[in-house]
């Protein structure tokens, strides 16, 4: 029978003591995806994680769109961190147009790749409050936010996916008094993020749920090639705004936040230091800005990229994220490849679950920072 | 806009941009000297560029080469893995995306390896001759990355332990979507 199957297919035999449960996909737990989990009594023996469940074929689409039309799709992965998705792609066909930025657009693009940032490691906080069953941790974030997405709004004119990232600068120019209102809210902000650590991350509870549970050792998280928040909660200091410096990167004083443990609190910790740290980098920002100068280099209609291949990478608020652009002198890529931190991160799902209790599943599963309609595409 | 617009202005930009002489990074170049000083002709070095050196390989030798980039030069994980297809050089072609985090001299680079396999008309995955083989046993973080490849390409990974499905469904019965004859409707 089994010499039958075609690739890709395997029959199973069923045990009586081990019990395979399908976590998901319309668990809200889960997200949109599948955890085949194998319990053995309240242990989990083995994890299979399935996504797929929202793929939809992003990269399959961006081959018959031209330069400039593959930007509203490109950044639907994450629409919470729009600006972050779309950046590669606009670097990659930067230079496959051979496009000087002008430097007021470098800044703004910081600036909103910064906010970008933080309004999705709020929404991904109020996810991983609620999962933990903290509805004060869903609430508090989930409207302290919209301080930021009114920010995004008045930049960009939309809530959640702007598309502001164009090739040779950013579409629109800020509008008048942005910088103080921005100066202002992230002041604000800044302060009150800081009181969720008496609330959440100093909160005992919060702590023997998830210290020491699902560990994730150096070389483990190396050899496993993850990224962002899951590697340097693993002691890996890598973050490509300091490493691979992209447009003004290097102008700015950027902190990398690095924890030794490994531990599921030390991967929910630290894209909440990170945000503490975006918004160092939007004042820093804001203060080296050139007050006045364009915003974006005028494109021929159709451009048409060198024949050649790039592959650019930017740190987004879940780790790096690479596009990978095949151009052949035509006014569409011939190949985009959105190598997504949330696809590289699921690789670590199954060695963290082996062995943990099935009530750790959430804790251990949302602390990896995952996304699966990033993942899926 | 001045008065004698009407005139066609004679264009600045029409100068023919100086062209600066290609100079070629010297660390990037010590990268695929070593390597190329290890394999000779076996391996063909596309682009050495700031950051990026990118070699090609044929499917021979793929895992060679890929070892001795893990054990000689230090690169530990596998960033992205990308299939292209060339239905015109009937090949498919799969890159590697391959970086460090254990050598701080490497961080800024990624090294780009990039191999091709035979690209048939009437696919049937995994039973035809499109085939390469699997990275997975030097590079652990490949697995899914191969295991998207398979199903969006059909390109079958010798050695992998897990050639399932992730993304398409199971009973997915259509060509594998990346291929460029795979015709978006309405298109």
């Amino acid at each position: 029978m089994t010499a039958e199957l075609p690739p890709g297919l395997a029959l199973q035999k069923v045990d009586e003591r081990i019990m395979t449960l399908n976590v998901g996909p319309q668990h809200p737990g889960s997200g949109h995806m599948r955890i085949v989990v194998q319990i053995d009594g309240d242990y989990i023996v083995a994890c299979d994680p399935d996504p797929g469940y929202v793929h939809r074929g992003e990269e399959k689409m961006a081959e018959y769109r031209n330069y400039i039309t593959n930007i509203p799709h490109l950044e639907r992965p994450v629409i919470h961190d729009s600006c972050n998705v779309l950046y590669p792609y606009v670097l990659g066909v930067e230079e496959l147009l051979g496009i000087e930025v002008p430097e007021r657009a470098k800044y703004v693009r910081v600036i909103a790749s910064e906010l970008n940032r933080c309004i999705y490691i709020m929404y991904w906080l109020a996810i991983y409050g609620i999962f933990l069953g903290h509805s004060t941790m869903f609430m508090w974030p989930a409207g302290d936010r919209e301080l930021l997405i009114d920010l995004m709004e008045k930049m960009t004119g939309a809530r959640v996916t702007h598309a502001h990232f164009v090739p040779g600068g950013v579409r629109n120019d800020l509008p008048p008094n942005f910088e103080d209102v921005c100066l202002r809210q992230v002041n604000y902000f800044e302060k009150r993020i800081k009181e969720y650590a008496a609330v959440f991350y100093d909160n005992p509870i919060l702590i023997s749920r998830t210290r020491d549970t699902g560990i994730l050792s150096r070389q483990d998280a190396i050899r496993l090639g993850t990224t962002g928040s899951v590697l340097r909660a693993s002691g890996v200091d890598y973050d490509l705004r300091k490493k691979e410096p992209y447009d003004v990167y290097d102008e700015l004083d950027i902190h990398t936040n690095v924890m030794k443990e490994g531990d599921s609190y030390a991967r929910s910790r630290i894209p909440w230091l990170d945000m503490i740290e975006s918004c160092k980098i939007i004042k820093q920002a804001l203060q080296k800005m050139p007050k006045s100068g364009s915003v974006r280099v005028k494109l021929k209609p159709n451009p048409k990229g060198k024949n050649e291949t790039v592959y650019k990478r930017v740190e987004s608020g879940r780790g790096s994220l690479g596009c990978y652009v095949v151009s052949d002198s035509k006014p569409e890529p011939y190949r985009v490849k959105l190598s997504v931190p949330s696809f590289r991160n699921l690789i670590a799902l199954p060695y963290l679950l082996k062995g943990e209790k099935l009530g750790n599943m959430p804790s251990v599963y949302w602390s990896l920072n995952y996304w699966p309609v990033e993942a899926d595409r | 806009m001045s008065s004698d617009s009407k005139k066609p202005t004679p264009k600045p930009a029409a100068k023919k941009p100086q062209e600066k002489p290609v100079e070629i990074p010297a660390f990037e170049k010590g990268i695929s000297d070593k390597i190329v000083e290890k394999f000779g002709d076996k391996i063909e070095v596309a682009f050495v560029k700031k950051d990026r050196v990118r070699i090609n390989v044929s499917k021979e030798n793929v895992h060679d080469v890929a070892e001795f980039i893990r054990d000689g030069l230090n690169y530990d994980h596998v960033e992205s893995v990308s299939g292209v297809d060339y239905p015109q050089d009937k090949e498919i072609e799969v890159v590697y995306h391959i970086g460090s985090y254990s050598d701080s001299s490497l961080e800024r680079q990624i090294l780009i390896l990039s191999t091709r396999a035979q690209r048939e008309e009437n696919p049937i995955p995994g039973n035809d001759a499109t085939k390469l083989p699997s990275l997975r046993d030097i590079f652990y973080s490949v697995e899914f990355h191969e295991r998207e490849v398979f199903e969006m390409l059909g390109v079958y990974f010798e050695g992998h332990p897990d050639n399932r499905r992730l993304l398409l469904p199971e009973d997915w019965a259509d060509l594998p979507p990346l291929r460029k004859d795979f015709a978006i409707k309405g298109r």
